[in-house]
C-alpha cells in the first residue's frame, strides 16, 4: 500500500477531507519548495503536489504559468524537481508527494527512466495533464510497477465510460477539475460541483480529489462536504509571487484557515 | 465543379491514416486535459456525420467555388525558369483566393461545421494572421462571433493583418506569454476552448493539434492537391516529377501532398525555415533539427531542449515560425514517403525578389521559402522535368519585413 492509499484509508476513518495544496518546484527557487512543502505539511496538508515547470503549460491559466516561468528562470528541471522531493523525504517519511505536470519533460527522460528515479526518490503519485487515460496505458503500466500511483483528471464533462476508465487505468486518487477552464479561474459553483460529484461516486471507487477554482475557506468547505479531498494552489502561487521572501508564514495561515474550514464540515460527511 | 456533392471529389478518398484514435504511425494522437476530450470527441462525430452529408458537402463545394474563387490557376513560371536554367517551374496559385492564402480553405470548411454543431462563437490562433484573417473572413461570412489569439510581436510584425481581422469585426487579443508568438497564440486559445467549451468552436488553422484537427484540417485543405491533379493531367499530359510547399504547422503541404501520396513517383519536398541558418540555432527547423515529443495535442517533431522544454524559434516568416509540425508531416518523414529540408531567412527573400522581378508575383515570404527550394532543385534537374510549387499566400502582408531588410542591408 502506498503512502496516498494509507492517507486516504487513514482519512476515511477519521471522517475527514483531506487538503492539497499545490507548490511549484522551484518557485522561487529550491530550497524554498523544500521549505514551502514542510510547511504546508506543518499547517495540515495531507497530500502535496508539486508542480514541474513546463514552457507550455496549456490546461493552466496565468498564475500558475507565471509560477512555470520563474521556476524555470531558477533553473529547475525535471530531475531537479524529483530531488527536491528527495530532500523533502529526508525529513518526512508519511506524507505522500504527488508530482504534476506535462508530458513532454517525461517523455524526454523515459518513462522506465522517469519512474525508477521518482520512486527511489519517495515520489507517491504522477499526474500528467496531457495524458489522457486512452494514451497513458502504457506509462500508467510503468509508473504502477514501481509503486507510484498514475493519477489522471476527471472533468464536469466526463462520461460515465471515460470516469471508469481512469479509474481503471489510475490509482491513489482521482482529480476532479471542479469546473470548465483553466487553473486559478474565479468561479466556482460548489452546489454543481457537489451534484456532478456524487454522480461520479457511483461510477468510481477511488477517492476523488477536487480542485480548479478553490480560492478561499468557502468555497473548500462547501466542497468538503462530498469531495475526499480539496486541492488549493493557484491562491498559493499568489502569495508566493507577491512576497516571496515571506511567503512561509502567508502560505501556513491560508492553510490553516482552510483546514479548519474543511473540518468543520466533518459532522456533514456522509 | 460547383454543384458536385459527391465526397470522392469534394473532400477526396481518405487513405488508411489516421486510425481511429487519430494517430499516424507513432505520431498524432489527442494529448489534452480531460476537459477537452468529450469536446474532440463531440467534434470528431459531427466532422464525421458531415463528411458523409451531401448537403454539407454541397455548401462547401458552392463556397469553395463562389465565395473563395476556386480552382486556383497552375501558372508555368516561363521567365523564373529560364533565368534558373533547369527544370520548369510551375505555380499552384493559391495566393490568387479570396483573403490572399489557402488558409480560407479550412476555415470555410470548419465555420460551416461550427455553424451545424449550432456553436455561434469561433476562436482562432494565428501566427502571420493570415489564418487569423481567413477566420474573421468566415465569421463575418457566416454572422459568427469571432476572437483571434495573436502573439503580440507577431501583432508587431504584421500589423496590416491586425487592422484587416478587426475591420471584418474580430477581436483581436493580445498574447503576452513566452515568446509572443505562434506556439503561445495557440496555448491562449486552447485555454479559451477550455473555458468556453460548451459554445465555441476553436478553427485551428494548421494540421496539428489534438486528433481530430490534423486529419480534418488536410481534408478540407486536400482540395489544392485534388485540382493540381486534374490541372497538370490538362496543362501539360502528366504530373510533376516534384512538388514542393513549405512547412510551418504545414497545412498547405499536407494539401497539395495528400491527393499525391499514392503515386510514389512524385517526390514530395517540405521547405522549413532555417531561419538564420540551422547552427546557429535561431531557425524553426522541427523536422530537420527536432526530436519525437509532445504539444499542443499531439506527438510530432518538436523543437526543445535537452529537458523536454520547448524551444524558442525563429524565422523571418510567422508563419512558419513555429517549434512543432503536423504529425502526418513527421509520419511522412519518418516513412520516407516525404523529404525535408529548410531554408534561410536570406535565401527567401532572394526568392521573394526572384519571383517578384521575374513573373510579376509577390509571394508571401512563407511561400517564398518553397520558391527558394524549387529554384535550387531545378537548377540540378534537366530541362524536361516539372516542378510544382505551391504558391500557399501573397505578399502584400510582408512588405513592412521585406523593406526593413533591404533598408537595413540585411
Amino acid at each position: 500500500m502506498n503512502r496516498i492509499d494509507e492517507t486516504f484509508a487513514q482519512l476515511k476513518r477519521e471522517g475527514r477531507c483531506g487538503l492539497i495544496p499545490f507548490l511549484m518546484a522551484g518557485d522561487p527557487d529550491a530550497v524554498m519548495t523544500v521549505e514551502l512543502m514542510h510547511t504546508a505539511v506543518a499547517a495540515g496538508a495531507n497530500v502535496l503536489e508539486v508542480g514541474v515547470p513546463f514552457s507550455d503549460p496549456m490546461a493552466d491559466g496565468p498564475t500558475v504559468q507565471r509560477a512555470s516561468e520563474r521556476a524555470l528562470a531558477s533553473g529547475m528541471t525535471l530531475r531537479q524537481a524529483i530531488e527536491l522531493v528527495a530532500r523533502f523525504r529526508r525529513d518526512d517519511k508519511i506524507t505522500p508527494v504527488v508530482l504534476m505536470g506535462y508530458l513532454n519533460p517525461i517523455e524526454t527522460m523515459g518513462w522506465p527512466k522517469f519512474a525508477e528515479t521518482a520512486a527511489a526518490a519517495g515520489v507517491d503519485g504522477v499526474l500528467t495533464v496531457d495524458l489522457p487515460p486512452e494514451e497513458g496505458e502504457e506509462a500508467a503500466r510503468i509508473l504502477k510497477a514501481t509503486g507510484i500511483a498514475p493519477i489522471f483528471l476527471l472533468a464536469p464533462t466526463s462520461t460515465e465510460a471515460r470516469a471508469r476508465l481512469a479509474a481503471e487505468r489510475g490509482g491513489g486518487y482521482l482529480y476532479y477539475v471542479s469546473l470548465t477552464g483553466v487553473t486559478g479561474a474565479y468561479h466556482l459553483d460548489p452546489s454543481a460541483a457537489i451534484k456532478r460529484l456524487e454522480e461520479m461516486r457511483r461510477w468510481v471507487g477511488l477517492p476523488i480529489a477536487v480542485g480548479f477554482g478553490v480560492r478561499d475557506a468557502s468555497s473548500a468547505s462547501a466542497l468538503a462536504a462530498v469531495a475526499d479531498a480539496v486541492v488549493v494552489g493557484s491562491r498559493l502561487l499568489e502569495e508566493i509571487e507577491r512576497d516571496p521572501i515571506h511567503a512561509s508564514s502567508q502560505v501556513a495561515e491560508f492553510l490553516r484557515s482552510l483546514r479548519s474550514a474543511i473540518d468543520s464540515r466533518t459532522e456533514d460527511r456522509p | 465543379m460547383g454543384g458536385v456533392v459527391n465526397k470522392e471529389i469534394v473532400l477526396g478518398p481518405r487513405g488508411e491514416l489516421p486510425d481511429a484514435r487519430g494517430h499516424f504511425g507513432r505520431f498524432g494522437g489527442r494529448f489534452v486535459a480531460e476537459t477537452l476530450v468529450p469536446a474532440l470527441e463531440e467534434l470528431a462525430t459531427a466532422y464525421e456525420n458531415a463528411r458523409n452529408d451531401p448537403h454539407f458537402l454541397a455548401e462547401f463545394a458552392a463556397d469553395l467555388t463562389h465565395y473563395v474563387g476556386r480552382p486556383t490557376p497552375i501558372y508555368h513560371a516561363r521567365r523564373l525558369s529560364e533565368a534558373v536554367g533547369g527544370a520548369q517551374i510551375f505555380l499552384k496559385r493559391e495566393d490568387l483566393n479570396h483573403t490572399g492564402a489557402h488558409k480560407i480553405n479550412n476555415c470555410v470548411g470548419q465555420a460551416l461545421l461550427a455553424r451545424r454543431m449550432g456553436k455561434l462563437r469561433v476562436i482562432a490562433e494565428t501566427g502571420a494572421g493570415q489564418h487569423g484573417v481567413a477566420t474573421a473572413t468566415v465569421a463575418a461570412r457566416f454572422g459568427l462571433a469571432c476572437v483571434v489569439y495573436m502573439g503580440a510581436e507577431d501583432m508587431a510584425r504584421q500589423s496590416p493583418n491586425v487592422a484587416r481581422m478587426k475591420l471584418l469585426g474580430a477581436e483581436v487579443v493580445p498574447v503576452y506569454s513566452g515568446s509572443r508568438t505562434l506556439k503561445d497564440a495557440l496555448n491562449e486559445a486552447l485555454r479559451d476552448w477550455v473555458t468556453n467549451v460548451r459554445d465555441t468552436f476553436y478553427i485551428i488553422g494548421t494540421v496539428a493539434g489534438p486528433h481530430p484537427y490534423p486529419m480534418m484540417v488536410r481534408d478540407f485543405q486536400s482540395v489544392i492537391g485534388r485540382e493540381c491533379m486534374h490541372q497538370m493531367a490538362e496543362l501539360i499530359g502528366r504530373q510533376p516529377d516534384v512538388v514542393v510547399a513549405c512547412v510551418g504547422g504545414g497545412s498547405n503541404a499536407m494539401g497539395i501532398f495528400y491527393p499525391y501520396l499514392p503515386y510514389e513517383e512524385v517526390r514530395l519536398v517540405g521547405v522549413e525555415a532555417a531561419g538564420e541558418g540551422i547552427e546557429t540555432g535561431r531557425h524553426a527547423a522541427s523536422l530537420t533539427a527536432g526530436r519525437p515529443g509532445v504539444l499542443h495535442g499531439n506527438r510530432t517533431y518538436v523543437l526543445q531542449d535537452e529537458n523536454g522544454q520547448i524551444a524558442a524559434t525563429h524565422s523571418i516568416s510567422a508563419g512558419l515560425d513555429y517549434p512543432a509540425v503536423g504529425p502526418e508531416h513527421a509520419w511522412l518523414k519518418e516513412s520516407g514517403r516525404a523529404e525535408y529540408v529548410a531554408i534561410t531567412d536570406s535565401e527567401a527573400l532572394s526568392a521573394f525578389e526572384l519571383l517578384c522581378r521575374y513573373e510579376g508575383i509577390i509571394p508571401a515570404l512563407e511561400s517564398a521559402h518553397a520558391v527558394a527550394h524549387a529554384v535550387r532543385l531545378a537548377r540540378e534537374l534537366p530541362r524536361e522535368r516539372v516542378i510544382l510549387v505551391n504558391l500557399s499566400g501573397r505578399g502584400d502582408k510582408d512588405l513592412g519585413t521585406v523593406l526593413a531588410q533591404v533598408k537595413g542591408g540585411a
